[in-house]
């Protein structure tokens, strides 16, 4: 834990700079020590606030979890594990209900999978571009094109879907309806572009300088450059954004909610309807009334999500972590 | 007084603005009138519930603050589900369904000290609605059964085109999706476990529904009268069923479907005058429900629903009056 002692060795520094200071000017001596003094009650002060907000944000996220499982929980007392999470029914006002979560889990699957091998060629090759082969002046303007792109509210995207893209890839692909998983995932990709670039970006510009004088210095082109030194050394870094772009594409439900169709089938191909464990909860939230099955159903399906995101979101810190090293 | 706050505004500090701001505008919110006469109803009332009827509801309000300009009235819509829910979680006055409350609902409800009294406020037809494009233009619940739970996938057979139907429902949210759930997927048969196929679009509004019908030839899809534009094609619905059965393979398809068209005069398109005389097979009531006996400014907002003004309103936005089905039925 390297972070947390640093501050105290910083304060030393601080009041060892101070009281040297006091010793040459003698009218100083006083307000050195009197700051000192401050430093001595203040600085504890100030470090417990931070180290308490820190504790506040880990204590939401395991009150968060706790909530989740004690309300899965009393689903699980009527139904088995088995039965929810293999079921391939998905009927929840039915008489008896049925809560299988399969068909959204895979649901949820297919979009993102699918949003995913559509945005990081896209993202990455955006990446590459702004950080190594565009000019300046284009750099900047794509920098704050790609940060507009971030600020598009998904309600707005899934308008487009639903009176644009939607008909388009009908007519395209011949489908019976345009309302289906690729529509989702393109919007999706879409929506992920922003942080993939960006974090991608971040990465190869941090590749050190030296190895790309090296990589000259060697004869090597500039594009053997960037795709055989600069890439793999911002390898763990590209990697740690496409996790988080995932993260975001496996989360989002304004989007599929609105465009996908939210038919609770076992999918077979990303060009039908399908429903995703997003779209579930909040589709069917408002109508559930607390304590019931079908709400403690969608606690489940909340805790399914959870654990995805943050698997997610734990292996991408991960590769951040390394790529810092 | 406006050129005076302004003055002030720039002369003095911030403090002070505040407090000339502050000092205008509890001006402007209760000086603009005159002051209120106690004995006027006033205050703030909310309705949430069924999407069904959020725009005449919307109308009414808006009519009735015309009238009781110190009653503000919130009306949110959601799906009848959201505002049973909202009544029982007692954070709307009114709640808006159109479907009557569950048997576990009341229980829920009474459970929590929430007595919910049912008031019919209007009929309306449910319409099941085509694209412009498809040459279909009338069905039987029957064959309505048979393609919303997926023992008909293409239009063929039924007399159209050689296309896939896509059937479009609303979320298991909307009062609408039980009514037809129950009338059209079940037959209107207790104890029937059959359910929409699973192929059925489940979606977020009544406007998701038009606009995919509208664009999308093989769609069908059911919504409130309400909702009905020029943008989609009504489907006339007869309450006999088919005739006779449909064959399996596509060339026997011609014979029924010619015997059907003989009783023709069977198949009426949903309108008001349909609904009230329940020649149109497909109505169902539309209700206000309220924490116990209405009183205070709820019961001023249901009465002005039911009588002329808000009635207006209802026929207005495509639905049944309470009054007139009343009057034709004596």
């Amino acid at each position: 834990m390297p972070e947390t002692s640093s501050p105290t060795q910083n304060s030393s520094r601080v009041v060892r700079c101070a009281s040297c200071d006091g010793t040459t000017l003698s009218h100083d001596a006083s307000r050195a020590t009197q700051d000192v003094e401050r430093r001595r009650i203040g600085e504890p002060i100030i470090e417990w606030c931070i180290k308490l907000s820190g504790l506040v944000v880990v204590a939401f996220v395991f009150l968060i979890f706790l909530f989740l499982l004690r309300d899965s929980l009393s689903l699980f007392r009527q139904y088995s594990v088995k039965e929810v999470l293999f079921g391939t029914e998905w009927l929840p006002i039915s008489e008896p209900a049925k809560f299988g979560v399969l068909p959204l889990l895979i649901g949820s699957v297919f979009v993102t999978f699918w949003a995913i091998v559509i945005c990081v060629p896209l993202g990455v090759g955006a990446a590459m571009f702004i950080a190594e082969v565009a000019p300046k002046p284009l750099k900047h303007v794509l920098k704050s094109l790609v940060e507009i792109l971030a600020a598009i509210p998904s309600v707005v995207l899934g308008f487009l879907g639903i009176i644009w893209l939607g008909p388009f890839l009908r007519n395209t692909f011949g489908l019976s309806t345009g309302m289906c998983g690729l529509t989702g995932s393109l919007l999706l990709a879409f929506m992920a572009l922003p942080t993939i670039i960006s974090i991608s970006e971040d990465a190869l510009v941090g590749v050190p300088k030296s190895y790309r004088e090296a990589a000259f210095g060697l004869g090597a082109t500039r594009w053997q450059t960037l795709w055989r030194v600069i890439l793999p050394s911002a390898s763990s870094g590209i990697v740690a954004a496409v996790m988080l772009g995932i993260g975001r594409v496996v989360g989002e439900t304004m989007v599929v909610l609105m465009v996908t169709g939210n038919a609770p089938v076992m999918p077979k191909s990303i060009l039908q309807p399908l429903r995703t464990l997003t779209a579930t909860i909040a589709g069917e939230m408002g109508e559930t009334v607390g304590g019931s099955e079908h709400y403690f159903a969608l606690f489940a399906v909340g805790l399914v999500l959870f654990a995805i995101t943050f698997t997610i979101n734990f292996i991408a810190d991960l590769f951040l972590r390394r790529a810092r090293r | 007084m406006k050129i005076v706050g302004r003055y002030n505004l720039q002369g003095m500090g911030s403090r002070t603005t505040t407090i000339v701001l502050s000092v205008l505008c509890a001006t402007v919110l209760t000086g603009c009138g005159e002051a209120i006469d106690p004995n006027e109803p006033q205050g703030f009332l909310q309705t949430k519930g069924s999407d069904t009827i959020v725009n005449a509801m919307q109308e009414t309000a808006e009519e009735f603050m015309k009238d009781y300009p110190h009653v503000f009235v919130a009306v949110t819509g959601g799906g009848s589900g959201v505002g049973i829910a909202s009544l029982i979680n007692k954070t709307t006055e009114i709640a808006t369904a159109s479907r009557e409350m569950k048997g576990k609902e009341i229980e829920m409800a009474e459970k929590r000290g929430v007595h919910p009294k049912e008031i019919v406020v209007a009929y309306d037809g449910v319409a099941v609605i085509v694209n412009h494009h498809n040459p279909i233009d009338r069905l039987s619940i029957e064959d309505l059964h048979d393609i919303f739970t997926g023992k008909v996938t293409n239009w063929k057979p039924l007399g159209g085109k050689d296309l896939p139907i896509v059937t479009l429902s609303r979320e298991v949210s909307s009062g609408t999706h039980m009514y037809f759930k129950k009338e059209v997927v079940q037959l209107g048969k207790k104890g029937s476990t059959e359910e929409f196929s699973k192929e059925t679009l489940l979606l977020t509004s009544s406007q998701a529904i038009v606009e995919e019908v509208a664009n999308n030839e093989g769609a069908i899809g059911y919504l409130g009268m309400g909702y009905l534009s020029d943008r989609t094609k009504a489907i006339r619905v007869s309450r006999r069923s088919s005739l006779v059965a449909r064959g399996q393979g596509d060339s026997e398809a011609q014979g029924p479907r010619d015997e059907r068209l003989t009783t023709s005069n069977e198949f009426s398109p949903p309108t008001v005058a349909n609904v009230v005389n329940k020649t149109y097979p497909l109505s169902r009531p539309l209700y206000l429900y309220t924490n116990g006996e209405p009183e205070g400014i709820t019961k001023l907002f249901v009465g002005f629903a039911l009588g002329p003004k808000g009635q207006t309103k209802f026929m207005g936005t495509g639905f049944v009056p309470v009054g007139e089905t009343l009057a034709r039925n004596q």
